[in-house]
């Protein structure tokens, strides 16, 4: 079974400055399977942080097209929560750490 | 509210904005310094638990974040009290970096208000706010809701003239 994938995988193939070789009609967030034992980062719902502002931080942390952090932030709204990161736990404690900066609602957990 | 003037976000505070503006920043720098309290909701809310149902993994995380996680957010603070012209209005010329850190305070202020005013998801504020005015327009409450939606407009235009949407 594929657990649930992270969408925020850094590194993939056609995300940032890679050269762009994935077709035009590629959905938008690439899946990448969560390797069971590793670790991810949670954003969770709150009923305060604007919409727009959540966005732009995924954008301005994670490097993340609108487009994508935009989709990762409906998520949250509407899912309650997503993994806008998964990796080394030491990273992810990081990326928790820098989204607490910016006020977001973030926990680290192991797949 | 912000708007964009070349490489600038600015805006123009009359002085009352300014005067609230400066208390809700001073309002949580107290906060982080001398009335700095773990059993206070809204600092469980500004420096989340990282391990929710794992209190031992998350004071680890507290030991090695907090402090600067703490300086940074009365650093942000600082910048709007810097900022903010004291006992007048004024206009507020923000360049990007400083832009970033009132972004990032006036998120930390809502953050607090909305604990304190137990906002919801299924809060309507508008709604809230005349039941406030009905039952006492002088109160605290309707003073507090007020500021918390301006604080939520001018975080909105803040962000809107730093990334050049009008």
């Amino acid at each position: 079974m594929v657990r649930p994938g992270c969408p925020a995988a850094r590194g993939t193939m056609g995300d940032m400055a890679a050269p762009q070789v994935a077709p035009v009609e590629t959905p938008d967030i690439e899946e990448v399977p969560v390797v069971d034992g590793s670790w991810v980062t949670i954003v969770w719902d709150d009923p305060v942080n604007l919409m727009s502002y959540v966005t732009w931080v995924f954008q301005k942390l994670f490097g993340y097209s609108w487009e994508r952090a935009e989709t990762l932030m409906l998520d949250v709204h509407n899912k309650g929560k997503a993994v806008v990161a998964c990796g080394a736990r030491e990273r992810m404690e990081h990326d928790a750490s820098r989204l607490h900066a910016y006020g977001l609602w973030a926990t680290v957990d192991k797949t | 509210m912000f708007r964009r003037h070349g490489d600038h976000c600015v805006a123009r505070f009359a002085p009352d904005e300014a005067r609230v503006l400066r208390k809700v920043a001073s309002e949580v720098v107290g906060l982080l310094t001398d009335g700095f309290d773990h059993d206070d909701p809204v600092v469980g809310r500004l420096f989340p638990d990282a391990y929710p149902d794992q209190p031992d993994e998350s004071g680890e995380f507290r030991r090695y974040t907090e402090g600067d996680l703490k300086t940074a957010k009365i650093d942000q603070a600082g910048a709007v009290l810097a900022a903010v012209p004291a006992n007048a209005g004024g206009e507020v010329r923000l360049d990007a970096e400083e832009a970033e850190a009132w972004l990032r305070a006036l998120n930390d202020a809502r953050l607090a208000m909305g604990v304190r005013l137990e906002i919801t998801a299924d809060t309507d504020l508008q709604d809230e706010l005349d039941e406030a005015v009905l039952r006492d327009p002088t109160s605290a409450r309707v003073f507090q809701l007020s500021v918390y939606a301006y604080l939520g407009y001018l975080q909105e235009s803040l962000l809107n003239a730093l990334i050049g949407v009008e």
